[in-house]
């Protein structure tokens, strides 16, 4: 028996992983932290946090999320992503920073794992027939190899499947059972056997006699583990993280590019005129997203829509958008409502989060026009669910026009709908939302353009710091001026280039090789940005806000351009 | 794994700490472990204490000796603490002003084992953003999370690491503190085991409370963390004020031994750092560029 990292052995039993509980795992001298997220999903990852190595099985298994005890940073269900770091919360954390994974299987009362590929446990056809019952583990000071000698001689190895730590055997009392030896260092195993057809009416005292006989087992090969010179523990492995997340800090932008393939799996009106997409991988799983984040949907007739995910924190397993039919969609919206179907592929970008948000307010005040709920509910599911006080206001013109209205009642009290405001009423209402600003409280717009100038507007004569005020436009209703000409120099690659009227500094910087991502290319999502060294910029965008725009060092580069004859960009 | 490694120059040089003078019994030989090495202590006939490498015809507990031993340590007193050297120490230890002030609480606080390498618990007392989740209601509490950002610098005239304008909300930042209030801190490491934090005092705006961390290597994996007050606290005795020390290392002590490696890792890609981490990055830098291999891993040149 060789012990390589191609092993497959159960690492945990399945009652090891009750609600919320963390469960401290080991194979092979690495160690798991093995949590069940409230869907079900068993996650087995590297037990310790990126920032700083502290163990995650002392971290805190919130039912969507782990979170880690030392900084609070939360890791996302299923795909281990860092979706928040509290020290600082006004960044979104780059992608990237994801937890080592491990594969899983649960089988047999049994939760599995490897440190090598993806083939799966070995099969006990015996086990088969359901109706098992998984015995308490015995731990013991031993070499695997011993007490699987040491099982041997009550059984066989199992014929053909012999990957030399499985033992199947008949017991005195003629029940068919299996035990499996976890290698948990090389002087150290776990025992865990499994009953097949096990009919006894006393399923406790079954537990004890073989809990007795495993003892002795264990106390058998403990003495004979001392009689032989120890083995030396296997040395963990620390994978590096990679060079970009070793540097301080910055966020890794992808180009307009669509790097996933996703399935339509399912399609509803999730309210009137709003069409909702599930959209689950085609192979593998998706990409760690955060609240307010939004993908690129590449659509059969070549137009590129950015929207809004709306699942909530540990939802990971599909991406949820809501898509609202446009009179005057330039084929966006119409396609996906008429067009696409379920099981369609489609083509998308990983997720992207130009609208973070905090969760250092003692409120959090959402105020949602239209289908503009739909980044405002996924940040009010994340705060929601971790008790973080929240008031969810949606003004919509009946209540067939509120999108994912499942959704927003599971927000109960914390959700107040407004139906059926002319412009003056809402204005009136939002006065009386917004009036007084309780201390540190967040307020988080999405809607309308004419809905968010006046929200903007009322909370600013309010009193209401900017710094506190967070809004998403849907699109640049401003017009935009492109006649100026300006040249433009870049600071990293040493060009200077010529801006004229009519082409945007987004363009120019293309056709001449220097590729920066972009998204809704109208100056509405921030995603295009760049920062300003020297010069003026001609702030056309609705993504910065006044302050952000007086201040001068950041441009949106789809739309704005420079008052200066020259402007200088880190590019 | 720990190993035995034989210190660095710069280590074996350095004073270290290794118990509260207060705290040394009269007249008998005490014992503890410094760089994987034993060592003996005992004040001797006139209350001076001396270190000696330990010896197997005097152990602790046996009567000290009447006079300064033939081979003793290098030894002085400073701050509260006995502290001695294996190697060559320099003459003088890293200066805290503040501890001569005539209207401060001097408190040998606490000293307390722990089971992870020095550097990392210098790295957790310069640290922050832990403050909500592990000393909750204390010296953070949720939703106020944010490091807001801070000056670092490594000064060559005066080889430390210093760290200012570290600002956090807590919400009970000392034994006089009444509610919760934005704290200002300082930080200096003047010595790769050894850090002083300065904070404002909730008593008088104008000045500080000084609150130092004296790590005592025992291994390489080990440490005995001394803890050293010089406050202005006029209200409580030194027992609460012991307490509430204890109190707040006993909340970081689980975190730091749940950390792995223990040894603190200079690779850059190791871990991953946020710019809260600026006065951690640093001070790596500083152990490295000092050519510190105790109690770390350094990185693969």
């Amino acid at each position: 028996m060789s012990l390589t990292n191609d092993i497959w052995s159960p690492i945990a039993a399945s009652g090891d992983l009750p609600f919320r509980h963390v469960f401290h795992g080991q194979l092979l001298g690495q160690e798991f932290a093995a949590w069940r997220a409230d869907d079900g999903h068993v996650n087995v990852w590297e037990n310790r946090c990126l920032h700083r190595g502290v163990r995650l099985s002392i971290g805190l298994n919130d039912g969507r999320e782990l979170v880690c005890q030392y900084h609070g940073w939360r890791y996302a269900n299923r795909t281990a992503g860092c979706t928040y770091i509290p020290a600082h919360p006004a960044d979104a954390p780059a992608r990237t920073i994801t937890n080592r994974t491990y594969p899983v299987v649960e089988r047999y009362g049994l939760i599995w794992t490897t440190l090598g590929e993806e083939r799966g446990p070995p099969a006990r056809p015996e086990l088969d027939s359901g109706d098992l019952l998984t015995l308490r583990e015995m731990a013991a000071n031993a070499p695997a190899a011993m007490a699987v000698a040491a099982l041997r001689r009550h059984g066989d190895d199992g014929g053909q499947e012999g990957d030399g730590l499985s033992v199947t055997l008949t017991t005195p009392e003629g029940t068919r059972a299996a035990f499996f030896v976890q290698p948990v260092d090389s002087g150290r195993c776990v025992i865990r056997g499994v009953l097949a057809g096990d009919r006894s009416p006393d399923s406790i005292a079954t537990l004890r006699l073989h809990n007795e006989r495993l003892k002795a087992l264990r106390d058998v090969i403990e003495a004979e583990a001392l009689a032989a010179p120890a083995p030396e523990p296997l040395a963990p492995v620390y994978a590096p993280v990679s060079a970009e997340l070793a540097e301080m800090p910055g966020l890794l932008k992808a180009g307009r590019r669509a790097s996933l393939s996703v399935a339509v799996s399912r399609k509803w009106a999730a309210g009137a005129d709003v069409a909702g997409f599930e959209l689950a991988a085609v192979s593998g799983g998706l990409p760690t997203f955060q609240p307010g984040g939004h993908i690129d949907v590449h659509l059969p007739n070549g137009l590129i829509r950015p929207y809004s995910l709306v699942n909530a924190p540990g939802e990971t397993g599909s991406y949820v958008i809501g898509v609202k039919r446009d009179p005057a969609s330039r084929g966006g919206s119409q396609t996906l409502h008429e067009t696409v179907r379920e099981g369609d592929l489609l083509a998308i970008s990983e997720p992207r989060n130009n609208f973070p948000l905090r969760r250092d307010a003692n409120l959090t005040i959402f105020i949602a026009g239209g289908v503009g709920v739909t980044p405002l509910i996924a940040m009010a599911q994340a705060l929601d669910h971790s008790g973080s006080a929240i008031a969810f206001h949606c003004f919509a013109r009946d209540e067939a026009h509120i999108a994912f209205a499942d959704r927003l009642g599971a927000l109960k009290s914390r959700f107040t709908p407004h139906l059926g405001l002319d412009p003056v009423e809402t204005e009136a209402r939002l006065r009386t939302l917004l009036g007084q600003r309780p201390v540190g409280a967040h307020v988080y717009l999405c809607g309308p353009t004419p809905m968010l100038e006046t929200a903007r507007r009322v909370a600013a004569e309010a009193g209401w710091p900017e710094a506190a005020v967070h809004f998403e436009y849907f699109k640049n209703e401003r017009a935009v001026d492109a006649g100026s000409s300006f040249e433009i120099a870049l600071a990293r690659s040493a060009l200077t280039l010529t801006v004229p009227a009519g082409r945007t500094i987004l363009e120019v910087l293309r056709d001449n090789g220097v590729d920066l991502p972009s998204s809704c290319e109208q100056g509405a999502c921030g995603t295009c940005e760049a920062t300003v060294l020297e010069g003026e910029p001609d702030h056309q965008d609705v993504y910065l806000s006044d302050a952000e725009k007086r201040e001068g060092r950041r441009i949106m580069t789809c739309v704005s351009r420079a008052r200066s004859a020259r402007i200088t960009l880190d590019v | 794994m720990s190993g035995f490694a034989s210190p660095d120059p710069v280590t074996l040089n350095l004073w270290h700490p290794i118990a509260a003078i207060g705290e040394i019994p009269p007249g008998k030989v005490s014992a503890t472990v410094l760089l994987d090495e034993p060592v003996n202590f005992a004040k001797v006939a006139d209350g001076e204490p001396f270190v000696w490498r330990a010896r197997p015809e005097l152990r602790a507990g046996d009567a000290a000796p009447s006079t300064r031993p033939a081979d003793a340590l290098p030894s002085l007193v400073a701050y509260g603490y006995l502290w001695t050297s294996l190697g060559t120490p320099p003459e003088e230890i890293f200066a805290i002003p503040e501890y001569a002030e005539p209207d401060r609480r001097n408190v040998a606080a606490a000293s307390i084992g722990v089971a992870v390498s020095a550097p990392r618990a210098i790295e957790n007392f310069l640290d922050m953003g832990h403050f909500p989740y592990v000393h909750t209601g204390i010296l953070g509490e949720q939703p106020h999370t944010e490091v807001k950002e801070y000056d670092v610098e490594t000064s060559a005239e005066r080889d430390e690491v210093l760290a200012t304008r570290c600002r956090f909300f807590q919400p009970m930042a000392s034994t006089v503190a009444k509610g919760g209030m934005e704290v200002e801190y300082v930080y200096r490491v003047p010595h790769p085991f050894c850090s002083v934090l300065y904070k404002s005092s909730p008593l008088d705006a104008n000045r500080q409370d000084v609150i130092a961390i004296f790590l005592q290597p025992v291994g390489q994996e080990r440490i005995r963390a001394h803890m050293m007050l010089s406050i202005l606290d006029d209200q409580n005795d030194d027992t609460f004020i012991r307490r509430f020390q204890l109190m707040v290392f006993g909340q970081d002590k689980p975190i730091l031994e749940n950390q792995f490696p223990k040894r603190l890792p200079l690779d850059p890609r190791a871990e991953t750092p946020i710019r809260a981490d600026k006065s951690a990055i640093a001070y790596r830098r500083w152990l490295s560029a000092k050519g510190v291999t105790y109690g770390v891993i350094p990185a693969a040149a």
